[in-house]
C-alpha cells in the first residue's frame, strides 16, 4: 500500500498550547511547518484549563517581579525544579501574555484597563492573567487564530495557505523515525515521523529533521484522572523509543477533589474555592475528618477545633485556618484513607459539603461555575446537597529531559514543550504555571527546532526498514484476533490507580510492575476488530503500548526515590530527604527497547544569584549540609 | 438503578448506512455518551464517535440525539423514559466519515476566510488597554467551543446544500462581530460580512441560540446586532441618498 | 483548508436519513400556535379597520390613532388637527396603520416567528424546511428587512401619539375602566418599541468603546434588559392593542355601557 509522505523542517506533534506556539514560532522564522494531533484542531486538552496563566506583570500589585515568581515555582516543586527553566519561565511569562493579547486573546481587566491577575494556591501576589474560569479555551482559540492568521499571510504571499503550515488533525504518530547514519553522530539523528490518519487509517509518513513533542500527559493510565483520552502518554513513549531519556517521572500531582460521580464525569475537577469559601469534608459518618489529618508540622497553623476553624472563615487574624486548607497532598491523602477504611460515600469518595454552610444565594454568587458544572452533568443541586469527591490524577511532572534554554531532548532533533517535559516544575506544580509554561517553553522548543534545522548540514534520511518495521507495529493489531484492547487497558489503570496512586509502598510498586510486565505480554496480543476506517479498538491498541512504557516508567522511579516529596508519597519513606533532593531519576529504554531502566543523576547546583534570592532559613528546610556551608561561604563573600 | 435502554444508532461509512438497533445497560447518572462507549466496549468495537474531554468544554462530541443536536457528554440519560427509544445520528449538515463521526472541515475552510483580528499597527504588545465593560461582549462569544451545532442546525446550510459557498454559519457571523466589536480592531468587516459571508441569508430564526451548548446568546448579541451594523452602513436611505447625490460608492463610505 | 485529512471520494456525502426530522418533542406547537395567534390578530386588524365605532370621548380606539383627517369626528383629531382635509374619506386607521404595522413586520422577534409559523423556513429546529432554495434576506423583496430601523423611528412617534391619547382619557375621565386600559396598553407598546434591537443598536450598540460614553452604555443596558424580553413583550403588547382597541369600539357601540367603562 502507497503510504502519503510529506516534507516539512518541523514537525510538531499535539496541537494544545505548547505545540501551537512551537509550531508559530517555527514557522515565524520561516521552517515549513506541521502540527500533528490526535483530536480535531483547537479541541486539546488545554482547553481544560479554567485557572489562568501566571505571569508576574505586576498590574495588581507592582511589586510582583519574575524573582518572586521564580520563588514561587521553586518553593512549590520543593526545590526540585530544574532552576534554569524556572527562572525563563518566570522572566518570559509576561511577554507570552502580552503577545496574545496582540493577537486577540480578551483577557479580564483591570480598572486601569490592563489584564486583570487573579490570587491562587503558592502564589505570593495576584499573579493569573485570566478570563473567568475558562482561560485555556482561550489560549488555544487565540493560538488556533494565529495560526489561521498566519496562513492567511502565506496565502496572500504564496498563494497557497499551507505553504508555510498545515494541520495534520486526527492523525496519530506511532514512531519517529531516525536517521542512523554516522554522519549524524553516535545515537543517530531525528530524520522523521510515522503515523496514521484515525479517520481512514492510512498510514503517513514525515520526512523532517526536527520534531517538538508537545503531547500533554498520562492520566489515562490511571482510572480516576482529570485528563481526556488523548492523554496516553504519547510523547514520553515516543520520546524513550527514539532513545531520549525522562526525567522526575514519579512525580504526578493528584487533586484532592475530583468529582467522583456520576461515572461519566469521573475525575473532573472541583475547584478550590468550594472549601476556601467554605465547604467541609465529611465522611459517611458525617465527620469533619480532616481534624484527624493535621501533621506534626502544620499543627501549629491550622485549628484544632470545628469551632475554631469556622470562625476562620469570617476573623483570619485571631483564628487558625480550618484543616480542609491544608496543601493538596495533605487533603489528597486523608480522602484516600478515609475511603479505604471504609468510611467514603456511596460511590466511593467523601463528602464536600457547601450546601449547609453558606445560604443557596451566596453559593450561586461566589461559586457559579460548580454550581452549573454540577447541575448540568451530575443533577445536584450544590445548594441543597452534598458532592462526592475523590483525588483524581491530574498531571504529570515528569517528562522528557530537555535542555533549558532550546528545550532540546538528548536525541538531535528532538524537542520537547509543555506537560510532555520535565522539570521545569520540579516535585509538584503550581496552578497557573502550566498555561505559562506551554507558552514560554513552547515557542523555545519552535524556536529551538528552527536553529537546529538552520545549523543542519544535510538532512538526515528515513530508511525504508525503518518504515518497514513501523507499518509493520502499526498495523499488527489489525491482523491479530486477540483479546479485547479495552480489558488491558482497563486492568492497566486499576493497576496504576490502586498500587502507584497517592500512597506509595514498596511491596504494592513491585506488584504493580509485575502485573505491568504481565500486561505488556497481553497487549501483545491484543486484536482489533473492523475496518481502518475510525475503528477506535485499533487506536486503543496502539497507544496501549504508550501507556505500558510510561506507566513502566513511573512504577520504576517510584520504586526507586526513597522519600516523600511533592507529587510522590511513600507511606514507608514518609519524610523528604535532602539528599534525595540533589538527586533525578532519569528513565530510559534498555537498546533493544523491552525494558526501562531508571538511573540516577546529580541535579545541578542552582546559580549563585538565584539561590541568594532565598533566605536561609527556608533553604536550610530543603538542602543539605554541605550545600548549606556553600550558601553560607557565598553570602560572606 | 441499572436497565436496559433500547438505542438507534445510525451507522455506517460516506453516507451510505441505516438505523441499528441496540439494546444495552444503562446505569444512574450516565450520559448519552457513556453508553455510546459502552455500546463500543461489548457490542461494537468499531463505532465510530468522536469525543475527548467528557465535560462539555471542548464540543467534540457534538451529535443528534432524538433529532435534536445536542454534546453527547451533556445529554443525561435521565432525561429520557426507561422505555423511550433513542435516536442517536451523526450531525446531518456535514458529510459523515464514519457512524456518528462527520466531515467538519467546512467549518475550518470559513474560519480561514474570515480576517483575522487587526490591530492599529503602532500598538505594541503589553501596550493594550482596554475597559472590562468594551470587551464583555467579544467575551461572550469567545466562550464558544466549536461543537459546530449552530452551523449544523441552520437551515440555510442544512437544507440547502448550495448555499455553503456562500454562507460562514452562525459560528463564523459571530467570530465576524466579535471582531468587529473588539475595542481594538481597526478592519472594515460590515461589507464583506454581508457580501462575502452570508449575512443576508440569516433569517434569524434562532435555531443557533437554541442548541448552543454554552447558552451565547448567537442572534440576540451577535447576528442581529451586527445586522445592524451592517444597516448603518448600507441600507440607511439617508446614507444612500448622499450617495446617490454626491456620486460617492456606496461600499467605500 | 485550514486542516488536512486524506481524501476519499465517499466521504463528501452526508449521513442519507429519509425522516424528515427524527424529532419526537411536539416540534409542530410553536410554528402552529405562532400561526393560530398571529392569524386572528390579522383579521382583528381587518375588521378594526373598516370598522367605523373608533372614537367615543375621550377614547380613542389605537387602531384608529392618530386620526388625521376631516372624517373624523373632532375630539378624535391629533390636537384638533386634520391635515389631510377631506379629501380622505377612508378609513383613518388604513392611513397609520402601516407605520406600527411596517415595525412590527420588520421587527427581529416577529420575522423568526412568522418565517417558522407561516413560511416554515425552518418549522422547528432541525426539522427541514419544504423549500428547494432559500435566500433568506440577501436579496430582494427579503433584503427590505433592512429598514427596519425606520419603522422603529415612526413606532415611537405613533407610541408617543397613544400615550398622549392615554393622557388625554386620564384628564378627562380618570375613573374610567378604558383609561385604564388605554393607559396601560400606552405603557406596553413603548416598552415594546423601546426593546427594539435596533433601538439597542442606537442607544451604544453601535460603539465599541462603551467606556467613553457612559451615558448611552447606561441607556444601551437598561435597553439590553428590555430586549431580553423583547418576545414577550412583542406578544404581550399584541394583545393589549388589540384589547384595548376592541374595548374602546365595544364602548363606542354602546354594547359595553356600566357606569365607569
Amino acid at each position: 500500500m502507497e503510504i502519503e509522505r510529506h516534507e516539512y523542517d518541523v514537525v510538531v506533534i499535539g496541537a494544545g498550547g505548547a505545540g501551537l506556539r512551537a509550531a508559530i514560532e517555527a514557522r515565524q522564522q520561516g521552517k515549513r511547518t506541521a502540527i500533528v494531533c490526535k483530536s480535531l484542531f483547537g479541541k486539546a486538552h488545554t482547553v481544560m484549563a479554567e485557572g489562568g496563566a501566571a505571569a508576574a506583570m505586576g498590574n495588581v500589585n507592582s511589586k510582583d517581579n519574575w524573582m518572586v515568581h521564580f520563588r514561587d515555582t521553586m518553593r512549590g516543586g520543593k526545590f526540585l525544579n530544574n532552576w534554569r527553566m524556572a527562572e525563563l519561565h518566570a522572566k518570559e511569562a509576561p511577554d507570552r501574555v502580552w503577545e496574545l493579547e496582540a493577537w486577540g486573546a480578551l483577557f479580564d481587566r483591570t480598572k486601569d484597563g490592563k489584564i486583570s491577575q487573579r490570587n491562587f494556591g503558592g502564589h505570593e501576589y495576584p499573579r493569573l492573567a485570566h478570563v473567568g474560569d475558562r482561560t485555556g479555551l482561550e489560549l488555544i482559540r487565540t493560538l488556533q487564530q494565529r495560526v489561521v492568521a498566519l496562513q492567511q499571510e502565506d496565502e496572500k504571499l504564496h498563494g497557497d495557505a499551507e505553504a508555510y503550515i498545515k494541520v495534520f488533525q486526527e492523525c496519530t504518530v506511532t514512531r519517529l523515525l531516525k536517521d542512523m547514519s554516522p554522519a549524524h553522530g553516535p545515537g543517530g539523528a531525528i530524520a522523521g515521523a510515522f503515523g496514521y490518519w484515525r479517520e481512514n487509517g492510512k498510514l503517513i509518513l514525515f520526512d523532517a529533521p526536527a520534531i517538538v513533542l508537545a503531547t500533554g500527559g498520562i492520566g489515562k493510565s490511571y482510572v480516576v484522572t482529570s485528563n481526556s483520552w488523548e492523554y496516553t502518554g504519547d510523547g514520553h513513549a515516543l520520546a524513550l523509543l527514539a532513545g531520549a531519556k525522562l526525567i522526575n517521572m514519579e512525580f504526578i500531582q493528584f487533586h484532592p477533589t475530583g468529582m467522583v460521580w456520576p461515572p461519566s464525569v469521573r475525575g473532573i475537577l472541583v475547584t478550590e474555592s468550594v472549601r476556601g469559601d467554605g465547604g467541609v469534608l465529611k465522611n459517611s459518618e458525617g465527620k469533619r475528618f480532616m481534624f484527624d489529618y493535621v501533621p506534626e508540622v502544620f499543627k501549629a497553623q491550622y485549628a484544632t477545633t470545628e469551632e475554631e476553624g469556622d470562625r476562620w472563615y469570617t476573623d483570619q487574624a485571631n483564628n487558625r485556618r480550618p484543616p480542609e486548607l491544608l496543601p493538596r497532598d495533605e487533603v489528597a491523602r486523608a480522602i484516600n484513607s478515609e475511603v479505604k477504611a471504609g468510611r467514603g460515600s456511596p460511590q466511593g469518595g467523601v463528602y464536600l459539603d457547601v450546601s449547609t454552610r453558606l445560604p443557596a444565594a451566596e453559593i450561586i454568587r461566589r461559586l457559579p461555575s460548580m454550581h452549573h458544572q454540577f447541575k448540568e452533568l451530575a443533577d445536584v443541586d450544590i445548594t441543597k446537597e452534598a458532592m462526592q469527591v475523590g483525588p483524581t490524577c491530574h498531571y504529570v511532572m515528569g517528562g522528557v529531559e530537555v535542555d533549558a534554554d532550546t528545550a532540546a531532548a538528548s536525541v538531535p532533533g528532538l524537542f520537547a514543550a509543555g506537560e510532555v517535559s520535565g522539570g521545569m516544575h520540579g516535585s509538584n506544580r503550581l496552578g497557573g504555571n502550566s498555561l505559562s509554561d506551554l507558552l514560554v517553553f513552547g515557542r523555545r522548543a519552535g524556536a529551538g527546532a528552527a536553529s537546529y534545522v538552520n545549523a543542519l548540514a544535510g538532512r538526515p534520511k528515513i530508511s525504508d526498514e525503518a518504515v518497514t518495521d513501523a507499518k509493520a507495529e502499526a498495523l499488527a493489531p489489525l491482523q491479530r484476533s486477540g483479546e479485547n484492547p479495552y480489558e488491558v487497558h482497563h486492568e492497566l489503570q486499576r493497576t496504576m490507580n490502586e498500587l502507584v496512586g497517592i500512597i506509595r509502598k514498596e511491596e504494592e510498586v513491585s506488584e504493580a510492575l509485575e502485573s505491568v510486565e504481565k500486561l505488556k505480554e497481553r497487549a501483545q496480543g491484543v486484536g482489533a476488530a473492523g475496518s481502518r476506517i475510525y475503528n477506535p479498538g485499533w487506536h486503543l491498541a496502539l497507544d496501549l503500548r504508550n501507556m505500558l512504557l510510561v506507566s513502566e516508567c513511573v512504577a520504576k522511579a517510584a520504586l526507586l526515590r526513597q522519600e516523600s516529596r511533592g507529587g510522590h508519597t511513600r507511606d514507608d519513606f514518609p519524610g523528604m530527604s535532602p539528599e534525595w533532593r540533589t538527586k533525578i531519576l532519569l528513565c530510559e529504554l534498555t537498546p533493544d527497547g523491552s525494558e526501562v531502566i531508571v538511573q540516577e543523576q546529580v541535579q545541578p547546583p542552582m546559580r549563585d544569584d538565584l539561590i541568594q534570592l532565598f533566605d536561609r532559613d527556608e533553604l536550610k528546610k530543603y538542602i543539605t549540609e554541605k550545600e548549606l556551608a556553600d550558601f553560607d561561604a557565598l553570602a560572606k563573600e | 438503578m441499572s436497565y436496559k435502554a433500547k438505542f438507534r444508532v445510525w451507522r455506517g461509512e460516506g453516507g451510505e448506512g441505516k438505523l441499528e438497533d441496540f439494546t444495552v445497560e444503562v446505569n444512574e447518572g450516565e450520559v448519552v455518551l457513556d453508553i455510546i462507549h459502552r455500546l463500543q466496549a461489548t457490542q461494537v468495537p468499531d463505532l465510530a464517535v468522536r469525543w475527548n474531554c467528557k465535560a462539555g468544554k471542548c464540543g467534540s462530541c457534538s451529535m443528534e440525539i432524538n433529532g435534536r443536536p445536542k454534546l453527547g457528554c451533556m445529554t443525561r440519560m435521565s432525561t429520557f423514559t426507561e422505555d423511550e427509544t433513542v435516536t442517536v445520528t451523526p450531525m446531518r449538515t456535514f458529510p459523515v466519515i464514519k457512524d456518528l463521526v462527520t466531515d467538519v472541515s467546512f467549518n475550518y475552510k470559513k474560519a480561514r476566510e474570515i480576517p483575522s483580528f487587526t490591530p492599529p499597527a503602532e500598538v505594541k504588545p503589553g501596550e493594550f488597554r482596554m475597559q472590562q465593560i468594551d470587551v464583555e461582549r467579544s467575551q461572550e462569544f469567545r466562550k464558544c467551543i466549536e461543537c459546530f451545532m449552530c452551523n449544523n442546525v441552520c437551515h440555510v446550510i442544512r437544507d440547502h446544500e448550495e448555499n455553503k459557498s456562500n454562507f460562514a454559519g452562525p459560528r463564523f457571523l459571530m467570530r465576524i462581530a466579535e471582531l468587529d466589536m473588539h475595542p481594538y480592531d481597526v478592519a472594515d468587516r460590515k461589507d464583506s460580512a454581508q457580501e462575502e459571508h452570508g449575512l443576508g441569508f440569516c433569517n434569524i430564526t434562532k435555531c443557533c441560540t437554541e442548541v448552543c451548548p454554552e447558552h451565547i446568546k448567537i442572534t440576540d448579541n451577535a447576528l442581529i446586532p451586527m445586522k445592524e451594523r451592517v444597516v448603518d452602513r448600507r441600507y440607511d436611505p439617508l446614507v444612500w441618498l448622499g450617495n446617490k447625490i454626491f456620486k460617492r460608492s456606496s461600499s467605500n463610505s | 483548508m485550514t486542516q488536512t485529512t486524506a481524501d476519499s471520494p465517499a466521504r463528501r456525502q452526508r449521513a442519507q436519513i429519509k425522516e424528515r426530522t427524527l424529532r419526537t418533542d411536539p416540534w409542530w406547537r410553536y410554528p402552529l400556535i405562532t400561526f393560530i395567534i398571529f392569524m386572528a390578530f390579522l383579521v382583528y386588524a381587518t375588521w378594526a379597520i373598516f370598522d367605523t365605532s373608533y372614537f367615543m370621548a375621550p377614547y380613542h380606539a389605537p387602531f384608529a390613532s392618530p386620526c388625521l383627517a376631516t372624517s373624523c369626528p373632532e375630539g378624535a383629531r391629533l390636537f384638533g388637527f386634520a391635515p389631510f382635509g377631506d379629501w380622505y374619506t377612508l378609513p383613518p386607521g388604513l392611513l397609520i396603520l402601516g407605520l406600527p404595522a411596517g415595525f412590527r413586520f420588520t421587527c427581529y422577534y416577529y420575522r423568526k416567528a412568522y418565517y417558522r409559523g407561516f413560511w416554515l423556513s425552518p418549522p422547528a429546529c432541525a426539522v427541514n424546511e419544504p423549500h428547494k432554495k432559500y435566500t433568506g434576506e440577501s436579496r430582494f423583496p427579503l433584503i427590505l428587512q433592512n429598514v427596519h430601523r425606520y419603522f422603529f423611528y415612526a413606532a415611537i412617534v405613533v407610541g408617543l401619539i397613544l400615550a398622549y391619547d392615554a393622557v388625554k382619557a386620564l384628564i378627562e375621565k380618570p375613573d374610567g375602566l378604558g383609561t385604564w386600559i388605554l393607559i396601560v396598553n400606552a405603557i406596553l407598546i413603548n416598552l415594546y418599541s423601546l426593546s427594539c434591537h435596533s433601538c439597542r443598536h442606537i442607544t451604544a450598540g453601535r460603539l465599541n468603546h462603551f467606556s467613553k460614553h457612559p451615558v448611552r452604555y447606561r441607556a444601551w443596558n437598561v435597553v439590553s434588559k428590555l430586549n431580553a424580553k423583547h418576545q414577550e413583550l412583542a406578544l404581550v403588547s399584541m394583545f393589549s392593542v388589540m384589547g384595548a382597541d376592541l374595548y374602546v369600539r365595544l364602548v363606542a357601540k354602546g354594547i359595553i355601557a356600566f357606569s365607569f367603562a
